[in-house]
């Protein structure tokens, strides 16, 4: 049981912060293809909810809340699975009924195929060492040194001294902690706590990890380096991750596929190029809206009218993924049809690890107009969208 | 001041530290289980059981609200019963105890319900069982607490131990009364003053002491 965490003697070594450039496995970063026998559903499942709703009673002066209505998911091995919503829309409570914290109302939950929701309390404790959680605040025991927080999962499974003691050194080797073994959690940094957090998750070699909210209170760049372990541990050590964020650079840096929750029900899903690149719903539109490069920028913004009426330029919005995303388009419609193209704002970087690029570009309105614009776009697999028009 | 009279102050003492240590000690290892059931048993949490923590919970508030010198006369049978006499040292040992239990349990509730609950689910999600939870989480992460806990208590028992003179039960606080105040010895009564002072501050210094050594939430320089 010691080697699965130091099976790759290289995962310690290697650069914790390479990883986010670094493509995901092929077979999840291409999402599903036309291939029906790849997608989740067909695929086995690691996690599978099946109908899982779940009511709280009324207490005191609250009200009884729903806090989940009728949640359908399938997550395949080896998938990072990211849900998105916004705070009371149910997260927590259903990454919660994965590991039998919270037991839902109706419904089925399965890990491997054990059906989590049905077990009593002795074989939920032994199902729950094979899932593994981080949480927001970390949870690390305050009495308890770096190492021997991350023993505490082995000592409750009752193993030997020497075997903690091995085990527990590969753990934070490959979180890349081992010269802080000794120090307590309040002489870490936030990032730091939750590498101790993850490299606990990780003691008893669990098959599942699940993320409650793990870099929500971490600063961008600690966040992108946690990710970034995460990733590693989801590719290195095959370990299927299930991770709950309000936050959308989370989904972008690190999930395969992503799931929109809003008041308790998942209302969009798919893999994260698909919807980030068309977004169905209003709720995954405006996260996606909330990243950084992702609203036209606000000089032009300001001076948008929606009449071509008398306008000058007109303003697009290009939503460019996947093989697409490299497509030449500025120098295309540039020379095709002989007008200025102005670039006005935007953002190109990587979704789902395959790049992805948002561009706001200024062309002329008559060219627009005639349909001159959108037949050289057309060439491409592009979203193509007008957001308005500049006087 | 007489050699005899030192010599009276200096057995009051030792009756006192008895009684206190004795009354410690059983107020503790009663008080601490009980504390951190009453602390573990409400609804929804590790060893629910509503009705038994609400009925403890009486019993405590009872105890706790009942006069020190009140209880001491009152409980005089149950006393005989388990000291074999309900009068001296030893017998004052029991209503101290009987005192001692409920406020050492109080004070333990409060320190374990200060455990941030974050870490009671962690433990859950590592599969541990109610018990390991309690013995590897609660307690570590409470010792502070604990330690300030037991030390209020051992400071609230000197203070309760000079009214078992009420029973033959001895001590300073006895020897304060009965000297100081009943033969006019202002001497013994503030000899005796001297010493509990002396007592409660070294009480107080030790456990502050071992309270700061175990609580690893401050940052050391």
């Amino acid at each position: 049981m010691l080697q699965h965490a130091l099976a790759a003697p290289g995962a310690a070594a290697s650069p914790l912060h390479a990883a986010p450039d670094t493509p995901p496995k092929p077979i999840v970063a291409s999402g599903y293809g036309d291939d029906p026998t790849r997608t989740p559903a067909a695929r086995d499942a690691m996690i599978r909810l099946d109908a899982v709703s779940k009511h709280f009673a009324p207490r005191g002066s609250e009200a009884a809340v729903t806090a989940l209505k009728d949640v359908s998911l399938a997550i395949p091995r080896g998938e990072i699975y990211g849900i998105i919503g916004p705070s009371g829309a149910g997260k927590s409570t259903l990454i919660r009924t994965v590991n039998g914290l919270e037991r839902p109302s109706s419904g089925v939950v399965r890990v491997d195929g054990v059906v989590i929701s049905g077990l009593d309390e002795a074989a939920l404790r032994a199902e729950r060492r094979k899932i593994g959680m981080i949480f927001q605040h970390f949870n690390l025991l305050s009495s308890r040194t770096a190492f021997a927080n991350v023993a505490l999962p082995l000592e409750l499974a009752g193993l030997s001294r020497q075997a903690v003691r091995a085990k527990v050194m590969g753990l934070l080797d490959l979180v890349g902690l081992a010269d802080k073994a000794e120090r307590y959690p309040v002489e870490l940094s936030g990032g730091q706590k939750q590498r101790v957090g993850i490299a606990r998750a990780l003691a008893t070699d669990p098959k599942v990890l699940l993320s409650d909210e793990a870099t929500s209170a971490l600063d961008p760049e600690t966040t992108r380096s946690i990710l970034a372990l995460l990733a590693q541990v989801n590719r290195d050590l095959g370990v299927t991750i299930m991770l709950i964020t309000h936050e959308m650079a989370v989904i972008r840096e690190v999930c395969h596929r992503v799931g929109v929750i809003e008041d308790g029900a998942i209302i969009e899903e798919g893999t994260v190029r698909d919807v980030f690149a068309r977004p169905r719903t209003a709720t995954a539109r405006s996260f996606i809206g909330s990243l950084p490069g992702r609203e036209p920028p606000p000089a032009i913004a300001a001076r948008l009218t929606p009449s071509p009426e008398g306008a000058r330029q007109t303003v697009l919005r290009l939503t460019l993924s996947g093989a697409a995303a490299g497509a030449p388009v500025i120098s295309a419609l540039a020379r095709r049809l002989d007008i200025d193209v102005a670039l006005l704002g935007g953002q190109v970087d990587s979704v789902g690890g395959e790049p992805f690029a948002l561009l706001y570009l200024g062309v002329p309105t008559a060219n627009w107009a005639s349909g001159a614009v959108t037949s050289v776009l057309g060439e491409w697999d592009i979203r193509t969208e007008v957001i308005g028009h500049v006087a | 001041m007489s050699p005899e009279l030192l010599g009276l102050v200096l057995d009051a003492t030792l009756e006192t530290l008895y009684m206190v240590a004795a009354a410690t000690l059983v107020g503790t290892v009663l008080g601490l289980p009980l504390g951190i059931f009453l602390a573990t048993s409400g609804k929804g949490e590790l060893f629910e059981a509503v009705t038994v923590n609400r009925a403890l919970g009486l019993i405590v508030n009872a105890t706790r609200s009942t006069p020190f010198i009140i209880l001491v006369v009152a409980i005089i049978p149950f006393t005989r019963l388990v000291a074999g006499t309900s009068i001296g040292t030893t017998a004052a040992i029991v209503p101290l105890s009987i005192a001692a239990t409920p406020f050492m349990a109080r004070i333990v509730e409060a320190a374990i319900r200060e455990v941030d609950h974050g870490l009671v689910e962690a433990s859950l999600a590592m599969g541990a069982t109610p018990l390991q939870i309690v013995r590897k989480v609660l307690i570590p992460e409470a010792l502070p607490g604990l330690l300030l806990g037991i030390t209020l208590g051992i400071v609230t028992l000197l203070s309760n131990s000079a009214m078992v003179g009420a029973v033959g039960g001895g001590g300073l606080g006895d020897l304060g009364i009965r000297y100081g105040y009943q033969r006019f010895m202002p001497e013994v009564m503030l000899l005796v003053v001297v010493v509990l002072i002396v007592l409660v501050q070294a009480v107080q210094s030790l456990g502050d002491r071992l309270a700061r050594r175990v609580n690893h939430r401050l940052r050391r320089s």
